[in-house]
């Protein structure tokens, strides 16, 4: 079994109706992902403006040249937040020396108890190329309107847990939206969409 | 009375191997508990394991010295959106395994006293309570796992999609 998905292949899959994407970055055109959802016409995320946990001041475009794969979570998280960073782990395995195009992009949705100490570790201990963004309680909750990510807080004994959406989204090498990938898709799955993300931009 | 875990282990093996002699002792195993790790000052994490009582059960609670605040509770996806609440008692058929995991039931652990590191276990003792209204407390010592460790047995995320 070969685990490696080659842009090759996704080549040869798109047939003649990708070669005309191929020619240059196609801004408007809808995309046809096998698993995820096209969002190349929603205008989501544009004028973000968060912070590493070292401080710098992180928008869309810092991200330009890469392509961003953007999630909402938390770190008390113990179930969905791990397994999609676990899952971007391996997509970035099945990408091959694709990987290093993708920048995956966490961003807190409980700066209250998510340090910048914490959301670096948090993250860093799944990949050390991942970025986490958080931002003040205001910041945190225009960004995630900007994305139309609903969160809220849940009280948990003394203290809370966040129910929140799940979805991953993709921006192509220019910051255009392009693909939103859902919890239940497996690694193989998105890799197979984020690589026809890369052939387009 | 605290026996060790060895001996409560051992105890719940030679029960189960007895467990058609006894039928009035109602109990339940524990399969593959672990605990995920936390990174420095993270407040929270999960447990995971199998349950499969052999009478008709209840998991009525969890208790661990790791964390002030042990919760049972359900992850839900409604229209992509996850949300988790507290399960005050969880049922558990007769037979019948029921996996506490991360796509699911699991154990919260709320308010970590100190970081749970790979390699560490984590004693959790569960109470369970039968049919009748008994209960039993079952130790268990739940070994860590990495933060980025994924369930043991082809979860969603992670399908051997070899056949394709």
């Amino acid at each position: 079994m070969n685990d490696l998905l080659t842009r090759r292949t996704v080549i040869a899959g798109l047939g003649l109706l990708g070669l005309g994407a191929l020619a240059g970055c196609n801004n408007s055109g809808a995309l046809d992902f096998k698993y995820g959802k096209d969002l190349s016409n929603k205008i989501l995320g544009r004028t973000f403006k968060l912070k590493d946990p070292q401080g710098n001041v992180m928008t869309l475009s810092s991200f330009q040249g890469s392509m961003p794969m953007v999630f909402f979570g938390f770190t008390q998280c113990p179930a969905v937040c791990p397994t999609t960073l676990a899952r971007a782990v391996q997509i970035k395995k099945l990408m091959g020396r694709d990987a290093d195009f993708l920048q995956v992009v966490f961003i807190s949705l409980d700066p209250e108890r998510d340090t910048p100490e914490v959301l670096d570790a948090y993250v860093k201990a799944f990949d050390p190329s991942f970025v986490a963004l958080s931002g003040t309680l205001e910041e945190t909750a225009a960004v995630a309107k900007e994305f139309g990510v609903f969160y809220e807080k849940v009280p948990a004994g003394d203290t809370y847990t966040i129910s929140h959406s799940s979805t991953s989204y993709v921006f192509d090498s220019r910051g255009v939206l392009r693909l939103g990938l859902s919890h239940s898709l497996n690694a193989r799955e998105c890799t197979e969409d984020l690589l026809t993300v890369m052939e387009v931009c | 009375m605290r026996s060790p875990v060895k001996h409560a282990l051992g105890a719940m093996a030679l029960l189960s191997l007895f467990g058609a002699a006894l039928p009035a002792v109602a109990q339940t195993t524990v399969g593959e508990p672990w605990v995920r790790a936390s990174v420095p000052q993270q407040q929270s994490t999960g447990a995971f394991m199998t349950l499969t009582a052999s009478t008709d059960s209840k998991l009525v609670g969890v208790e661990s010295p790791v964390a002030k605040t042990v919760q049972v509770h359900q992850m839900q996806m409604h229209n992509d959106v996850m949300s988790m609440s507290e399960v005050k008692a969880l049922d558990l058929p007769a037979g019948k395994p029921v996996v506490l995991d991360t796509n699911g039931y699991h154990v919260m652990l709320m308010g970590l006293v100190k970081q749970v590191k790979e390699g560490d276990t984590v004693p959790l003792t569960l109470i369970v309570e039968d049919a009748k209204g008994q209960k039993e407390s079952i130790k268990v010592d739940a070994p860590v796992r990495s933060l980025t460790a994924t369930d043991g047995h082809g979860e969603h995320s992670m399908h051997d999609h070899s056949h394709m």
